[in-house]
């Protein structure tokens, strides 16, 4: 009997070249004859260009060429977006190299082309911009007022609004009467400030246009979409563009993007002929790539007296920054599905307003949207329980989903398949000892303690698997949310799984391997996964959304389903039996009753000599598969956190953390594990230290990690994690999805962890980061205004 | 261009005199004229010690140093740790107790962890944490890699199981 692979803590397959430097990562390209890019990017987040002059720059030495925006004015096409969430969205043209106007601090004015990397960077200075400078608008709230215009050419700043009614879609009564009869009604306004991303690799292209197809290697998420994006941009066959995507330094949805830079060094590869080469410094990653978050969340929520919510009212001022990305636009719609989160609220209405501002553009951070909608419920249903004198978890408990009502269908129009709250919080009140904390907590603020302790709480569920392709046709996403596999058949019966889910960093060569040896019987070494270009993975969508293992590692199921198929009907012949007398198992078909068998390596040399096959039957066992999820999964979990808030220097820290998460079926512990490590620590992040900061003339002022807080070990604490096991009923294997779950939950748990530890000294709100000084300040806001009970 | 120096550096066991521009950043020598691209670069403001490598035995972030500054003298880089294919006791745990996910910042991360073990061969959580203060991870949490260091330290790895381009076993903690 061999052990299940599923279930496994596998050790990871992909480590053995990481952890010895033999790694393949975008920048370690060299080609002979490469030609190094630098970009000359605008100081002025908002100005016309009057003239470019690169004379200087072209007699630099080692300068081979400098590209300007009129240079490639007729060839550049304008950037994609993927997601006209509206039929009427506005979006101005977004050329890779700006022509006539800036829109943001950092676009790409012209390109150096050189020797080597010192050279063009050398070069950049040289080139001369003059630029007429025009008024920027950067706040969210007053770029709703169209008072100063991102892109005056549009007439406005909103790109489009979207709305979800629940009256009038039909899954729940209107808001208007819910709001009118409401016994509590309570009414905030909560900032989501904006994020980066930060992957640790910063991006990376390398262009090579020598032979008859221009392979693109690029640091980035989505290989498939990046080659069939480019090609459409820059009018280059598909078929004559291959992309790479070799060892990626992390993504976080950063690199879920059709870049400038990407399609600039192809313009360069083009114009020079010679493979070209663009990494960026980490200032202008954190400039440039696209940022996330920026939202402005003005909240309603109803409720009787007794707790019970009758209603959710949602606005929403969403930052598209200065250009729509890939999925800028689509981003806070993500969130709409979500703000119900786990409870049954009879009625909501959501309505979202992308706005225009001159800064960076924003798009998909980890979690995407959602993360966003469950800070605010979370911390909504915070607030009903302070203004009800309720404990938060009662509130929780009277309006969630109880786990004899799944399925159910929620207020957004989604069927959640299954879950089970009650035993995910139980679980995680058990490791916390909540009573104990509480008791704790209660003595400090008895005992005056300068620090004060607070109990964070954070319930919740996501949609993972993107997409039912039906689904997102319904919400105009331009293209489906189906993956693909192929499952290929060595003549010595080794296994080759090609995957369209490019991981970076995720773990799929040991994930994968371990389903296909479960599924095969064939032993997990001899299972080598490829993914990551599109020569060999022709088809895919890539990684993102949680969906890797939902809809990629089903259709690596269904292809290796197919082969088992394929392989049948030749162990019959081999073993002149019939079909239906024969079971597969352990990577044997044996014929029932007997103790005839054929192991599936036997059956790959036949079919690879072909000397014995049945007429008719094509000597091949590779099988491919396309999965199109019917449904999305949906994890859920509860998070608690107890924050030490100091009111004396207003450091906040976490004492513990813990969390349970209910992701189904998994696969590998061990890697399920890092995920939520991962995604825990950027969810904190958000809550405790990152903040893309501007001037008043729209520079990054959090323009190095100087300035930009990743966290670091030190700033991080030690989390406890378990799980329940809920399994999906939306797949075969039972799972659901773990890559954004801890940025989902954390975020919220800090800050309700935060607030619940000075609310009592008359601090109602705090802005995240909920760093120091923050805190600090509302504390003695609170002093000032006689807050103190 | 600037006049350029005649330096002569080890790196990882191999002598090599090369002439470089005096503004030469170590990594950019490392990376680009050996082709020692296991060495990572993760930012231009020394914070993310993506690049640390070992100058005589001790650990430096290479792009905060020039190359003429590592004229005679011995630098490891990742490239180097594992001898005759066997991986040390770090890289042993890193992989064991699934310290990194993409992998970017672990050639730093298991320098400067090799560092702060030979300073303090039995580390607490805490000072563990402190000692990798100036290398980022945005992948992991950090929770891995302190626990690697640990076991590193304990001596708790499975000694020979893992070789350099070895065959991947079950974590013995899960
Ligand atoms: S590259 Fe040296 S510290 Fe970041
Ligand atoms: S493993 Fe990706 S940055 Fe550390």
């Amino acid at each position: 009997m061999t052990i299940a692979e599923v279930g496994r803590a596998r050790l990871r397959k992909e480590d053995s070249h990481l952890i010895t430097g033999r790694s393949r990562y975008t920048d370690n390209i060299t080609l002979p004859g490469m030609l190094h890019l630098a970009m000359v990017r605008s100081p002025f987040a908002h100005a016309r260009i009057t003239s470019v002059d690169v004379s200087a720059a072209k007699s630099s030495p080692g300068v081979v060429a400098v590209l300007t925006g009129s240079d490639v004015a007729a060839e550049q096409g304008s950037l994609p977006n993927a997601w006209p969430v509206t039929a009427e969205q506005k979006a101005p043209a977004h050329p890779a190299i700006a022509v006539d106007e800036v829109a943001f601090a950092g676009e790409v004015v012209a390109c150096i082309i050189a020797r080597s990397a010192a050279a063009a960077r050398d070069a950049v200075e040289l080139v001369d911009v003059s630029y007429d400078e025009l008024p920027v608008v950067l706040d969210l709230e007053e770029a709703a007022t169209d008072q100063v215009l991102a892109h005056p050419g549009l007439g406005t700043n909103t790109s489009a609004t979207w709305v979800f009614d629940s009256g009038e879609a039909g899954t729940g009564k209107p808001i208007s009467e819910a709001l009118a009869g409401a016994e509590v009604l309570i009414e905030r306004t909560f900032y989501q400030q904006r994020l980066i991303p930060a992957f640790m690799e910063p991006r990376s292209t390398v262009v090579d246009p020598t032979g008859e197809q221009i392979t693109v290697w690029s640091a980035t998420q989505i290989p498939h979409i990046l080659r069939l994006m480019l090609a459409l941009t820059l009018g280059i066959p598909e078929s004559k563009l291959r992309v790479i995507a070799p060892d990626v330094g992390g993504g976080f949805g950063g690199k879920l993007q059709v870049t400038p830079e990407e399609a600039i060094t192809v313009l360069a590869a083009r114009h020079t002929g010679k493979p070209c080469k663009y990494t960026e410094t980490r200032s202008e990653s954190l400039m440039a790539a696209h940022h996330g978050r920026a939202q402005v969340q003005r909240l309603r929520l109803s409720a009787t007296k007794e707790g019970i919510v009758t209603g959710l009212d949602v606005k929403l001022l969403a930052d598209m920054g200065a250009y729509l990305g890939l999925v800028t636009s689509g981003v806070p719609i993500l969130g709409a599905f979500m703000y119900n989160s786990i409870y049954k609220f009879p009625a909501y209405r959501f309505e979202c307003t992308n706005l225009f501002t001159n800064k960076a553009w924003t798009d998909a951070y980890r979690g995407a949207g959602r993360p966003e909608a469950t800070f605010a419920i979370e911390r909504l249903m915070d607030e009903l329980a302070v203004e009800l004198g309720m404990d938060p978890l009662e509130v929780r408990e009277k309006n969630w989903i109880t786990h004899e009502e799944f399925p159910f269908t929620s207020v957004a129009g989604l069927e959640y398949d299954s879950g089970n709250y009650e035993a995910a919080t139980a679980k995680a009140l058990e490791l916390f000892d909540y009573e104990g904390l509480r008791a704790e907590q209660a003595r400090r603020r008895e005992a005056k303690d300068p620090v004060q302790l607070g109990i964070g709480i954070s319930t919740f569920t996501e949609m993972c698997g993107l997409a039912p392709s039906r689904v997102l046709g319904a919400l105009s996403y331009a293209a489906g949310g189906w993956e693909h596999a192929q499952v290929r058949v060595l003549p010595t019966g080794n296994i080759e799984v090609v995957t369209g889910s490019s991981a970076h960093g995720q773990g799929h060569e040991t994930a994968w391997s371990q389903l296909v040896a479960d599924k095969l019987g064939v032993p997990f070494e001899n299972v080598e996964v490829l993914h990551g270009d599109t020569q060999i993975s022709q088809r895919g969508l890539d990684t993102y959304g949680s969906r890797s293992l939902t809809v990629g590692g089903m259709a690596v199921l269904a292809a290796a389903d197919k082969v088992i198929e394929k392989a049948k009907v030749i162990a019959a012949h081999l073993m002149e039996a019939s079909e239906d007398d024969l079971e597969f198992a352990e990577g044997k078909f044996k014929v029932r009753g007997t103790d005839q068998s054929t192991s599936l390596g036997e059956i790959a040399f036949a079919t690879f000599s072909a000397h014995n096959l049945p007429d008719g039957v094509e000597p091949n066992l590779d099988s491919d598969a396309t999965f199109d999820p019917q449904n999305f999964s949906y994890p859920h979990g509860t998070h608690l956190a107890a924050m030490e808030v100091d009111t004396e220097t207003g450091r906040a820290t976490i004492r513990k953390y813990v969390c349970v998460d209910d992701i189904g079926v998994v696969v590998n512990p061990l890697i399920v594990e890092g995920q939520v490590h991962g995604g825990l620590a950027q969810g904190i992040a958000q809550a405790l230290y990152e903040e893309a900061v501007h001037d008043d003339a729209g520079t990054l002022v959090t323009g190095s990690f100087v300035d930009y807080l990743v966290p670091g070990a030190p700033d991080l604490p030690h989390y406890t994690t378990a799980r329940t096991e809920t399994p999906s009923t939306t797949n075969q294997l039972g799972a659901k999805g773990v890559g954004e779950a801890g940025t989902i939950a954390s975020t919220p748990a800090i800050v309700n962890g935060v607030l619940d530890a000075v609310r009592h000294l008359g601090v109602k709100d705090i802005r995240m980061p909920c760093s120091p000084s923050r805190v600090w300040a509302a504390l003695e806001e609170a002093k000032l205004s006689g807050g103190v009970q | 261009m600037a006049r350029s120096t005649t330096i002569t550096v080890e790196v990882d066991d191999v002598s090599y005199t090369d002439d470089v521009e005096p503004r030469l950043l170590l990594v950019q020598y490392l990376r680009e004229r050996l082709g020692k691209t296991g060495t990572l670069i993760g930012c231009d403001t020394t914070n993310c010690g993506a690049c640390t490598v070992h100058l005589d035995g001790t650990s430096v972030k290479s792009c905060t140093m020039f190359a003429v500054q590592a004229d005679g003298r011995r630098v490891t880089t990742i490239e180097g740790l594992a001898r005759d294919g066997k991986l040390t006791p770090l890289q042993r745990a890193f992989h064991e107790c699934h310290a990194l996910q993409c992998g970017f910042c672990t050639p730093g991360m298991i320098m400067q962890s090799a560092s702060l073990l030979q300073e303090n061969p039995h580390p607490s959580e805490q000072e563990i944490r402190e000692g990798l203060e100036g290398n980022l991870c945005r992948c992991t949490g950090y929770q891995n890699i302190v626990a690697a260091v640990q076991a590193a330290a304990d001596g708790t790895t499975t000694s020979d199981s893992a070789t350099e381009n070895g065959a991947s076993e079950t974590a013995g903690v899960a």
